[in-house]
């Protein structure tokens, strides 16, 4: 087991990331149609910090939303019987019509778990464009799916897990990186 | 969960909360603009009744149709039941199709019981003769939550035709699980015999019953069940159990008005009550689409066993 990201580096990442959204979307309208959407669980906070280090920078008020994707997950039909998935409730507060959605999770993998968000908000209307912002990518991807903007690049091996620990549900600030 | 739900008496309180809580996330899309996930794609949902249902087989098939299932109603007015099939046959033929799901319902109590066991398909019971109707009481159960935040410690009061009621005994044995003070009130030739042995507080005085209840819950006069002289006549019995404004105010001022329906206005409910401030019988009709969802995934939104 061995700590990859502290709550400084944390900080510090996501501080970047909310100038890199600005650099990125810097047409007079761009900050208007921004809103950002969190991915279930650890997505939520995460991006609830990056609205909050754009409110820092210009005192924009970034809409800010939940989305639970459970429903939409290409594996529910193969899993061996046991509990299903908890669903959780999805809170998109806003159009997302026109809009340019930021979506949010912590840990970028296989790719299947935003295939399926794409899905869940596409479902919700049409956004102007969806960028994709994650915490950390481990890598081994299994779809064409790329993230716009990255806390950390974390090679790691398939039997090792990431986990992302944050103060709002986990009580720290923390990334760790495990042989399991 | 167990492979079917014949009964609230299947499910333990654990499951009970699973259900509700899930049901809260499945009421959300039905605020979308697209009102469907992709969760039951390619899975067959028969609904087969026995009896005549307007809102609980609207209320399965919107559910099914919102998860994305294919769905078909089997209305037995126009199927071989007429001519003479059992229900047995019906079942083992519908089963040669392989769905995933079987919704029931049907006059006979325990019929969902006699599916269950001959079907590898999925039997959700809703409502069979006397016995149940759990996504009735667990529509209701939510209902009562998302108003009083909690069940526990409740004084629930049922009022009606306790005897003919699925309805009845599903509740009572939910609320009770989940902690509430339950009262049935009812004539005495609608008591059932030994109900009190479910943990309910049986009164024949609605006045009574009704008083400081922080859930009033009516029961409909069930005519169609009825063989023999239950009640003296329908104007009697709302003189003396009609839920009038006048009974309502004996309740706690936030007391909130159910019914499972369908309505007999003027025998056991006033219009002024059922259409009244206290009434959520219309949020009612509207979670039990959520709570249909919540089963349905729960019960087939995995892989086959």
């Amino acid at each position: 087991m061995a700590i990859v990201m502290d709550a400084d580096r944390m900080g510090r990442s996501l501080a970047r990331i909310a100038h890199e959204i600005l650099e990125r979307n810097a047409g007079p309208t761009d900050v208007d149609e921004l809103a950002l959407v969190g991915m279930r669980t650890r997505g939520v906070p995460i991006a609830k910090r990056i609205a909050a280090a754009i409110r820092g920078i210009n005192a924009h008020e970034i809409p800010t939303g939940a989305l639970d994707i459970t429903l939409y997950r290409d594996d529910l039909m193969r899993h061996a019987v046991g509990p299903q998935p908890l669903v959780r409730r999805t809170e998109i507060p806003f159009s997302i019509d026109d809009k340019r959605i930021l979506l949010v999770d912590d840990v970028l993998y296989t790719g299947r778990t935003i295939r399926a968000a794409l899905d869940a908000l596409i479902d919700f209307g049409r956004p102007k464009a969806i960028q994709l912002i994650v915490l950390v990518d481990r890598g081994h991807r299994e779809l064409p799916i790329k993230a716009d903007y990255v806390g950390k690049n974390l090679p790691t091996s398939l039997s090792q897990s990431v986990q992302v620990h944050l103060t709002e549900i986990d009580g720290r600030d923390e990334v760790e990186i495990r042989e399991s | 969960m167990k492979k079917d739900l014949l009964g609230i008496g299947d499910l333990t309180r654990d499951e009970i909360y699973l259900i509700l809580d899930t049901a809260e996330a499945m009421r959300e899309i039905g605020q979308r603009p697209i009102k469907k996930v992709p969760t039951l794609r390619g899975k067959t949902v028969v609904n087969l009744f026995y009896e005549p249902s307007t809102r609980t087989r609207t209320s399965f098939e919107i559910a099914e149709k919102r998860l994305s299932a294919d769905t078909l109603n089997i209305a037995v007015a126009t199927s071989s039941v007429l001519k003479g099939e059992t229900l047995v046959d019906t079942a083992m033929n519908i089963e040669a199709m392989a769905p995933d799901v079987i919704v029931l319902r049907h006059a006979s109590s325990g019929a969902c019981h006699v599916l269950s066991r001959i079907c590898r398909s999925r039997v959700i019971n809703a409502g069979d003769g006397m016995h149940e109707h759990p996504t009735q009481a667990l529509l209701d159960a939510f209902t009562i939550r998302e108003h009083k935040k909690r069940i526990d410690g409740l004084k629930v009061v049922i009022v009606g035709d306790l005897l003919h009621s699925r309805v009845l005994r599903s509740n009572v044995l939910l609320l009770t699980e989940l902690g509430a003070d339950v009262w049935v009130c009812g004539p005495s030739t609608l008591v059932p015999i030994g109900v009190e042995r479910l943990g309910v507080r049986v009164s024949t005085s609605v006045e009574e019953a009704v008083k400081d209840a922080d859930v009033i819950m009516m029961l409909r006069i069930q005519h169609e069940r009825m063989q023999g002289a239950f009640i003296p006549s329908v104007r009697e019995y709302f003189n003396t159990f009609g839920m009038t404004p006048a009974r309502v105010s004996r309740a706690k001022p936030d007391v909130i008005i159910m019914h499972p329906g369908p309505m007999n206005r003027g025998v056991e409910i006033a219009s002024e009550v059922a259409d009244g401030p206290y009434s959520v019988i219309l949020e009612q009709v509207a979670n039990g689409v959520a709570v249909r969802m919540a089963v349905l995934y729960l019960l087939a939104g995995g892989v086959e066993d």
